[in-house]
């Protein structure tokens, strides 16, 4: 096997070779009128380099940019290589989809909000969980203690959903969930609530994270090494294809690996290398492609680096499109669509002045609605604080309304192709991506780089630098290290209470009273039967276990038991 | 440098107070927001720490124990989950119980300003939130050393 070479190192050859390389018309602007106005009238002597590093010219012009740029790398709305869209009608079709994402406090308390939140004219539902859960603690475990709705719902049993989802028809809506190590353990639930209001499995709509290998990267919430999670992906990913063809079974997030503090490009190319390793385990699980892929959807971050935002959703629009056809031998056009929600980036906004924060995530939101998103959050302006507040959720959600009714943004599709800077910049951000990918090939794959320690040392390397050029000036928060206040803490704030502890624990206790112990012993016995299998699939007894109200740590408990647990790589 | 240390024995060790600092960082809660901490890692190592990172996930007991093993000057605890209150209580009460009074903590992460003084109260000190400069960080963690080393310095 010659290492050398690769699918990827031979793209990014293909790529350079069709890099135009000499700029004449620019050279020549330079030396004709350029240097002389700036001598004449100065100029702001700074670098110009976007988050990734990217060096940016003062203009660009058709020369930038390959003589075929139209047919070969843009093509049409809906039409390969997708690069200005995945549909052929885009938001004249039907506008991104409005999903805020939100849970808190207790069961009870998210489910007013996600009411609160559909009569708003939401139109789906996302559920972010709290700490304990998303380790797979339940809320009774000490180490639960102050934790409890802290970020999110918590969720200890069945009973925690079936209140949720009290009074919301889950035949009308769909459901993201933000969960991700104990992702089948939450699907399983969902399915069970579903089953309690008489909802075929087949009806229901939604969309669960579960990207273990971002988590090992970026988020850092883990239960068992990386090959016992992707395990239960591979069964999760299995069962769903079978049984529930309107489940997004893995979003794959670069959301995460860009608050963890990488550039654009790195969050562009680490995410799309995580899709190609699921696509790859579908495929090596007997799955056919053309099936499971098109189910794989996408979540990016969108930060304050407007045009470079823009570029980054266009170049993984291409990529994907064009690794799935060229690599894995995708055949159905569907399969090459890389669909994605978006959120603001919660990093950029500041603790300081926090009213700008509305301004940031605006200026965020029509990056993610100029790149083509299929849905967004915008955050709100007290995040940097807290959970938000009702109020600065209404802000936030009617500023996604606000670009949707009014702006005119949303009448053309792809506004910004064929602008030179635009389509340069997403020539480049490909260009880098494919770097990676060959740097992540020779490395033995993604899982490997990961367990070396290598990606999550790569953003912590260009979070540093970012926060030395920002202590140096170089770089300028707002209200942070420039046009500072001396100011108190301005805003109302969401406090959680101790009282949601309380009622969780008590939740808990009767339902360990009540339930049928026999019933839980034995399907935990039966799932850890299962899980000691590699070749049965994990799924349905989950989903049994669940069902006798057994507890999500005690279901995880399991699954120590079976696969142990994990110990990050040194990172600094 | 290796020479000038076999070169008179004995001396070749700095003195207590010229030692650099010795900090532990951690994440004593159910929290896996670590790029403030990572950053700090780094920035406290290029001011010439000696820096120890308990990983992810620690209890507030293996915090407290791994700083009395390490005899550090300084526990550096972060939280950007909400649990500050109760976790960092924990860290800071059981030092107490264990009769140490001579390791400084300081705090950070996204902790509301009604929390702080409750926070300065249990001897958790600084309380930073994100946007504040390094070395502002670094001053205070400093001082708190220097403090915590008159402390050791009295005890011996």
């Amino acid at each position: 096997m010659s290492s050398n070479t690769n699918f990827y190192s031979k793209k990014l050859d293909e790529i350079r070779d069709q890099t135009p390389r000499t700029n004449s018309e620019y050279d020549s602007w330079r030396k004709r009128t350029l240097q002389e106005w700036n001598q004449k009238t100065g100029y702001r002597d700074r670098e110009y380099i976007n988050s990734s590093g990217i060096e940016l010219k003062e203009v660009y012009t058709p020369e930038d940019i390959p003589q075929d740029t139209e047919s070969r790398l843009l093509g049409m709305p809906g039409e390969y290589p997708f690069t200005r869209g995945v549909y052929p009608n885009m938001y004249r079709g039907k506008l991104w989809t409005m999903r805020m994402f939100s849970g808190f406090g207790t069961p009870e308390d998210t489910n007013r909000r996600l009411k609160y939140l559909i009569q708003h004219g939401e139109s789906g539902l996302s559920i972010a969980f709290d700490m304990p859960t998303l380790y797979g603690f339940d809320c009774d475990n000490p180490r639960s203690d102050g934790e409890i709705g802290k970020c999110g719902v918590n969720v200890t049993s069945l009973k925690d959903m079936e209140v949720i989802f009290r009074g919301i028809d889950l035949s009308k809506v769909s459901t993201s969930m933000t969960i991700n190590a104990p992702a089948a353990i939450l699907t399983a639930m969902y399915i069970a609530v579903g089953k309690k209001k008489k909802i075929p499995i087949s009806d229901l709509a939604g969309t669960v994270q579960a990207d273990i290998l971002k988590e090992y990267i970026a988020q850092k919430e883990w239960i068992y090494p990386p090959e016992a999670h992707l395990r239960l992906i591979r069964d999760m990913m299995t069962y769903c294809t079978e049984n529930m063809p309107k489940w997004n079974y893995i979003s794959i997030s670069g959301y995460h690996i860009r608050e963890a503090g990488s550039s654009a490009v790195q969050e562009l190319a680490f995410t799309l290398a995580d899709g190609f390793y699921y696509v790859d385990m579908g495929i090596k699980a007997g799955l056919d492609v053309d099936e499971f892929a098109p189910r794989l959807s996408f979540f990016f971050n969108s930060s304050i680096n407007f045009f470079e935002e823009i570029a980054k959703m266009r170049a993984a629009r291409r990529i994907w499109a064009t690794v799935l056809k060229e690599k894995f031998g995708a055949k159905k056009p569907r399969t090459l669509l890389l669909r994605f929600h978006t959120q603001t980036s919660g990093y950029t906004l500041t603790w300081q002045q926090p009213l700008n924060n509305i301004i940031r995530t605006t200026i965020e939101a029509m990056a993610a609605v100029l790149g083509g998103t299929q849905s967004l959050h915008t955050n709100s302006y007290d995040e940097a604080w807290a959970l938000p507040s009702e109020e600065a959720v209404k802000i936030a959600l009617r500023t996604q309304q606000i670009i949707a009714e009014e702006t005119g943004v949303p009448d053309v599709i792809d506004p910004l192709g064929g602008s030179y800077y635009v389509e340069w910049l997403t020539n480049r951000m490909e260009e880098e991506a494919y770097r990676y990918f060959d740097e992540i090939e020779r490395m033995g794959g993604i899982l490997d780089a990961v367990k070396a320690g290598y990606i999550q040392k790569e953003i912590a390397a260009t979070s540093y630098r970012r926060q030395i050029r920002l202590e140096e000036g170089k770089e300028i928060m707002v209200g942070v290290n420039k046009y500072t206040e001396k100011e108190d803490q301005p805003i109302n704030i969401l406090k959680i209470s101790k009282a949601a502890q309380k009622q969780q624990l008590e939740r808990i206790r009767n339902v360990k009273k009540t339930r049928d112990q026999l019933k839980v012993d034995r399907a935990l016995q039966e799932l850890e039967d299962a899980m000691r299998k590699d070749d049965v699939n994990t799924m349905p007894f989950i989903l049994k276990a669940v069902e006798a109200y057994a507890t999500i740590e005690e279901i995880s408990n399991v699954g120590r038991k079976v696969f142990g647990t994990w110990k990050e790589p040194v990172i600094v | 440098m290796s020479e000038e240390r076999s070169s008179e024995h004995g001396k070749n060790q700095l003195s207590f107070k010229d030692r650099p600092i010795k900090i532990l960082l951690a994440k004593p809660g159910i929290d896996g927001h670590d790029r403030g901490i990572l950053v700090l890692a780094k920035a406290f190592r290029d001011a010439g720490m000696e820096v120890i990172y308990a990983g992810l996930l620690p209890t507030p007991e293996q915090v407290v124990e791994t700083a009395i093993n390490e005899d550090v000057d300084v526990v550096a605890l972060s939280l950007l989950n909400g649990a500050h209150m109760t976790v960092f209580k924990k860290v800071a009460d059981l030092m107490k119980e264990r009769g140490v009074n001579d390791i400084a903590i300081v705090g950070g992460g996204t902790i509301p300003d009604a929390d702080k003084p409750k926070l300065e109260k249990l001897g958790i000190s600084g309380n930073y939130g994100p946007g504040t400069p390094i070395s502002v960080i670094i001053d205070h963690v400093t001082k708190r050393a220097m403090e915590a080393r008159k402390l050791k310095e009295s005890g011996q």
